[in-house]
């Protein structure tokens, strides 16, 4: 029942997650403790499984997490391949899930050490490895792809600074001063940018009528799946380690991607509809979505705003999170991680079955189909902070999408440096208020050091390729630099 | 609605004035007492989950499940800006019977520090639910036992020491030890949330922390964090457990202070003398349930139910200590 | 194609320009305890300035004159979408979430679409009403409201 709730839920954009959980909470007060957590935390996988629908379908991620799904999953959608994407992403999804489950059973008060090792050199680090991983996405002009990553930066700076509390970059005015919600932001550049798109094309999202979806297909994709189990390793690990920090499940969607790219056999075919390109930033952003629970329970601080919302619910239910839960409250513990079990294998099963079901919404006609995507873009640009202002950005944003699309620039350096610069500034400037302005604590660390360096090597990994490249070139192994026109 | 609630009203309540009225949990009230006609926008200053939304939320299903309010009470998030989108967007509400406010201590240190213009003078006052208590904490393997051990200790090493806080609130509660004890300075690093900002002490990533007891407690009781002195002139006495072993600063330092957080509610500017009175009332039958007390006991707040002109003169004491910390330390933004 | 390049790129360069004389006012050097509020602001600003240029050359040195940035045709197709779209939010403002797209739908549906006025209608009113069943009545979470909403009491 959760389930069903929840994935209604995400499939709203704004309403996924957190609100959601934060809406049905009061619902909860009057159960046992268990009980509540289990219909809670259901509620939780079903908002994770929702959040890749409207991705696919539509191009708007309903969660910062599903971004990385859209570069992959929508161009398969268009390509008339709805249905395929839909159950890979829910399959990745539920992979990611439970390998994380697992671990979390095993090793979970080792898991809450580990945890409280990392300090704010330690995220900077791992936001500089995020970075790395993606480095070269998109784009064939790399100034432009610069430009749309320094625009991201700067959007995210605006508004108040976390370390020093001043109001920047607001140009005097308050509407500037709340800064861009991400959310608001990937609705507009996302969701509007591309039914412009697609109206100029004249394109009428082609593919969809022949997007007959019968359940025969969920099992010939499956097949197709089990060839690409190295990504699903990789995406769920990386998942269920970045999951531990705010902010974990979309940086590890991001990462997952970039490195799934990086080690594709064939990364031309990425951003254009390659399976892996689904598989690796879903199984990694539900991976670090369960994971994301485990510092939450063990230490009292959420890895994400729905762990926060389900933090602020253990409380009302008269539980105190911290290392102590274990112990102190066991069946309650339990009782979570089994309803992870069951909750992740009944929601893949509602998912799939309703596979072919999401896919039909895409036969519905153009003329009614895009102001009703209009209308949910606009309620998810309303919703998370009540804001008419929002709407408005959100409409900005559509336009900057949809000029941004038409002169090839990149959206997701973007996207990336929009989600996360923040947080790497403050890790990076807590950092250096701890050392009193030394660079040397990155290194000096022992988690951290090893981070950074991999992060190093990454970054220069490309430019070590583009040399030897550029020495072999005429070559026939060395691919001939493209050349702009 | 009406008519079904004078049902209820029973003849000693028809003679009390409102306020004490609305003590009584069962729903008998004045028939020509004011009502929300609408939902009521419950605004929070801060995104889903952080501490205030929690409090909010908390406060909506006790609302609810004790069926207080006739209409529901809807959680409105506004975290943009520290706090300064709320505390505006509350401003511009003016006369609105259907908007109410949720807010720590931000509602001084923001607009300061920012330099917005809004003063709390400009809302309604409704009541104060607690106060929150500030612990100094350190690392439980830390060799230091006493306030005064670690303080010296600080004072030796000037900067050497990392204080760790939530953004600019807990810079303030820093400078206030600085200031009265005379002769330290610590190395603040500033934090999102208090529950971070508490596992990085487990982490050792900074050397103390001025949390409020919730955000430590789980993590005192596991020996990980050990509380050093309550920033507050009297020991925590009101609350069972290990609370009232823990020294005030005056005892373990000499140096008399007390800063406390408020969670207090606000209405929308000019709000009607009638309204202000409903929502009193509702706050106070909250602040009676089982729930409530047992949130209060759990997190040792203080709980006592303030309002009308001792309400006042508490934000008015709050906001001369801010004005008086802030300017010494340099946080007023200069306009 | 090349003019909307251009224009482009002058547009982040102002972008830049503005990032980098607002964060100097802030302080953008490197204090005692790390980099200041404005510090990555204003290199930000810098970086992004000269990204603008290296583009504004690149499009003004490019011989690719040929395509418009739009066909006419495009041009009345994106329109067609657009318009309708920042009128719906103008709409939003002023009336209130619900009445606006009750409009908005059925206008959209009837005069872009031309579909007809009993599937106009089921969708144009059905929208409005499922969402507020499901934002106000269940999930009590308030939309943008207008004087109609709330002289019907809402």
């Amino acid at each position: 029942m959760g389930i069903v709730f929840g994935t209604v839920i995400g499939v709203l954009p704004g309403l996924g997650g957190p609100n959601g959980v934060a809406l049905l909470l009061p619902i909860t007060f009057s159960m046992e403790p268990t009980s509540a957590i289990i219909f809670v935390s259901c509620i939780y996988w079903g908002a994770l499984f929702g959040g890749a629908i409207t991705s696919i379908l539509f191009n708007i991620p309903g969660e910062s997490w599903s971004v990385a799904t859209t570069f992959d999953g929508h161009p398969m959608a268009r390509d008339g391949e709805a249905g395929k994407a839909l159950t890979t992403a829910f399959t990745s999804s539920f992979v990611g899930a439970l390998m994380a489950v697992a671990m979390i059973t095993f090793f979970a008060s080792f898991l809450a050490d580990v945890a409280t090792k990392f300090g704010p050199p330690e995220i900077f680090a791992i936001q500089l490895l995020t970075f790395a991983s993606i480095i070269g996405l998109g784009g064939s002009n790399a100034f432009k792809s610069l430009a749309s990553a320094l625009i991201g930066f700067g959007l995210a700076a605006v508004g108040i600074d976390i370390v020093t509390g001043e109001f920047r970059l607001t140009f005097g005015t308050l509407e500037l001063a709340r800064g861009f919600n991400f959310i608001v932001a990937v609705i507009g550049l996302f969701g509007i940018g591309d039914i412009l798109v697609s109206v100029e094309e004249g394109l009428r999202f082609i593919g969809v009528a022949r997007a007959r979806v019968r359940l025969r297909e969920v099992f010939s994709t499956w097949r197709e799946l089990l060839g690409h189990w190295r990504v699903f390793l990789f995406g769920s690990f990386v998942g269920f380690w970045m999951g531990f920090k705010p902010g974990g499940a979309t940086a590890a969607s991001f990462m997952a991607y970039g490195f799934a790219r990086r080690f594709s056999k064939n990364p031309e075919r990425m951003g254009k509809g390659a399976i892996e390109g689904i598989i690796a930033p879903e199984s990694a952003a539900h991976s670090a979505g369960v994971s994301a629970l485990l510092p939450m329970l063990v230490l009292g601080i959420p890895g994400s705003a729905t762990a926060a919302v389900i933090l602020g619910g253990l409380l009302i239910w008269g539980l105190q999170p911290g290392p102590l839960l274990f112990t102190e409250k066991p069946e309650f513990v339990w009782g979570l991680i089994a309803s992870m079990y069951s909750g992740n294998v009944i929601g893949v099963v509602i998912v799939l079955t309703c596979v072919p079901l999401f896919a039909a919404i895409l036969r519905i006609p153009f003329a009614i189909l895009t102001p009703l995507i209009v209308v949910i873009c606009i309620i998810g640009a309303y919703a998370p902070s009540s804001s008419m202002v929002d709407v408005w950005y959100m409409l900005g944003f559509g336009f900057v999408g949809y000029i941004f699309k038409r002169l090839d620039y990149p959206l997701a350096p973007m996207v990336l440096a929009l989600v996360l610069g923040d947080m790497a500034e403050t890790a990076l400037r807590q950092s250096l208020i701890m050392s009193r302005g030394s660079v040397a604590i990155f290194f000096d660390r022992p988690i951290s050091g090893t981070i950074m360096v991999a992060a190093i090597a990454l970054f220069l990994l490309p430019a070590i390729g583009m040399i030897r490249r550029r020495i072999g070139r005429g070559s026939p192994a060395g691919p001939a630099i493209p050349r702009g026109d | 609605m009406v008519s079904d609630v004078s049902k209820h009203v029973s003849r000693t309540t028809v003679v009390i004035i409102a306020l004490v009225l609305s003590i009584v949990a069962a729903p008998s009230r004045d028939a020509a007492a004011w009502e929300p006609r609408n939902p009521v926008e419950f605004v929070v200053p801060a995104g889903t989950g952080g501490g205030s939304d929690v409090l909010a939320r908390f406060l909506v299903s006790i609302i609810d499940k004790h069926k207080l309010s006739p209409k529901p009470l809807v959680v409105v998030n506004k975290p943009g800006g520290g706090g300064a989108e709320a505390l505006l967007y509350t401003k511009e509400k003016k006369e609105d019977p259907h908007t109410i406010m949720i807010t720590p201590n931000l509602l001084f240190v923001t607009p300061l520090h920012t330099g917005i213009p809004f003063s709390w003078k400009d809302l309604t006052p409704i009541s104060l639910l607690a106060e929150d208590l500030f612990i100094l904490w350190v690392n439980a393997e830390s060799p230091y036992m006493t306030a005064k051990q670690y303080l010296d200790a600080v004072k030796a090493k000037p900067l050497g020491f990392k204080m760790g806080g939530t953004a600019q609130e807990d810079q303030v509660v820093t400078h206030l030890l600085e200031s009265a004890v005379g002769g330290l300075q610590f190395n603040y690093v500033p934090f999102k949330g208090g529950g971070e900002v508490c596992v990085n002490l487990v982490g050792k990533h900074v050397d103390s922390t001025v949390n409020n007891p919730s955000e430590c407690v789980s993590h005192w009781k596991a020996g990980k964090v050990r509380p050093l002195a309550v920033l507050d002139r009297e020991r925590a006495t009101w609350v069972e457990g290990q609370w009232k072993d823990i020294p005030t600063t005056k005892e373990a330092l000499g140096a008399d202070i007390q800063y406390l957080m408020l969670r207090a509610i606000f209405g929308a500017p000019g709000m009607k003398k009638d309204v202000v009175e409903f929502y009193t009332g509702l706050m106070k039958k909250v602040h009676a349930t089982p729930e409530f007390q047992k949130y209060l006991a759990d997190n040792a707040l203080k709980g006592s139910f303030v309002t009308g002109a001792e309400f006042v003169s508490k934000l008015d004491a709050a906001d001369k200590q801010h004005v008086e910390v802030m300017t010494k330390h340099g946080m007023v933004k200069k306009k | 194609m090349r003019v909307a390049e251009i224009i482009t790129a002058a547009v982040l360069c102002a972008i830049g320009f503005a990032l980098t004389a607002e964060s100097w006012s802030l302080g953008s050097g490197w204090g005692k305890a790390g980099p200041e509020a404005g510090f990555f602001p204003f290199w930000l600003g810098v970086l992004l300035s000269l990204t603008a240029i290296t583009l504004f050359v690149q499009a003004t040195l490019s011989r690719d004159r040929g395509k418009p940035f739009l066909e006419r045709e495009q041009l009345v197709r994106v329109a067609k979408v657009a318009i309708p779209t920042v009128a719906a939010v103008a709409l939003i403002q002023v009336i209130g979430l619900y009445f606006a797209t009750a409009l908005y739908l059925t206008g959209y549906m009837r005069w872009i679409g031309r579909h007809s006025w009993s599937l106009v209608l089921a969708v144009g009113l059905g929208t409005p009403l499922l969402t507020f069943a499901l934002f106000e009545i269940w999930f009590l979470t308030p939309m943008r409201k207008g004087p109609i909403e709330i002289w019907l009491g809402f």
